[in-house]
């Protein structure tokens, strides 16, 4: 075993544990900040896999952006006087087998198809090229996204103040 | 112990995606439900970034996972908007006390 392994496991566990916490907590804030945890544990296994200029914008979109974003809704949508910050739940019964069914389908569909894999080239700081990329063959998604988004928060906005 | 390699990150994705299905039907609360959306776009991100590493198709992985991040800061923001709406006309978020059409 060596150091890649042990950080992808540290990182892994990192990401599934806190997101086990996410979805069965039941304080609404509680499970924001543990959102947090599981987003920054996402960031790392994006850097163990090579790509470190979408950990970096995991962490500041991620992190600093739709966090922000959740703990706001959770503020503003619910007395914070009369401590009612509580999440309840529903149909957890047929929930649990359900997703439990569909999990179990899906990993034993990963666990046994026969993967192809290329040999592993070495990790190379992926900045430049995706620049390049984005300047060139995705140049027509690009500016869609860039009009999607403002057409986007134009909507948020008008939608909210309403 | 085998070292990590593709099926190490497929089998992280999948657990995020099932955990992210599990809040979106159990929880009552709206934002909860958003918070299971962002855990299921994270899982189908590290599938992009994964096969992206592990396949032979140079680089475009990491960018569509790029262009999925922005369009979840897109719909977060577009679901607060309609979540603060539904909290000022029915003074809940609770998914499942929000039926009516129009009172």
């Amino acid at each position: 075993m060596n150091i890649y392994d042990l950080i992808f496991y540290l990182f892994a566990l990192l990401t599934l544990v806190s997101a086990f916490f996410v979805v069965t907590n039941k304080n609404i804030v509680h499970s924001a900040f543990y959102l947090l945890f599981t987003f920054f544990g996402v960031a790392g296994i994006y850097v163990l896999l090579g790509a470190d200029f979408v950990a970096i914008v995991q962490l500041i979109v991620y992190v600093g952006g739709i966090l922000i974003l959740l703990l706001f809704g959770v503020m503003l949508t619910n007395k914070i006087t009369n401590v009612e910050i509580k999440t309840g739940t529903i149909n957890i019964f047929s929930a649990t087998i359900g997703v439990g069914l569909f999990s179990g389908a899906l990993l034993a569909a990963v666990l046994y198809a026969p993967w192809k894999e290329s040999s592993l080239q070495e990790a190379v700081p992926t900045t430049g090229i995706l620049g390049n990329l984005l300047m060139n063959e995705y140049v027509l998604v690009f500016e869609l996204l860039g009009i999607i988004l403002l057409i986007a928060l134009i909507g948020a906005a008008s939608i909210a103040r309403r | 112990m085998v070292s990590v390699g593709l099926t190490h990150f497929l089998v992280i994705s999948t657990l995020l995606f099932s955990m992210g299905l599990y809040a979106i039907i159990t929880r009552k609360n709206a934002v909860m439900v958003l918070m299971g959306v962002e855990l299921i776009l994270n899982s189908a991100n590290i599938n992009f970034i994964a096969f992206s590493r592990f396949g032979n198709f140079g680089y475009s992985g990491q960018l569509i996972a790029l262009f999925v991040i922005v369009l979840a800061a897109a719909e977060a923001a577009i679901a607060l908007a309609i979540v603060l709406n539904i909290y000022k006309n029915l003074s809940t978020v609770n998914v499942d006390e929000v039926d009516n059409l129009k009172d």
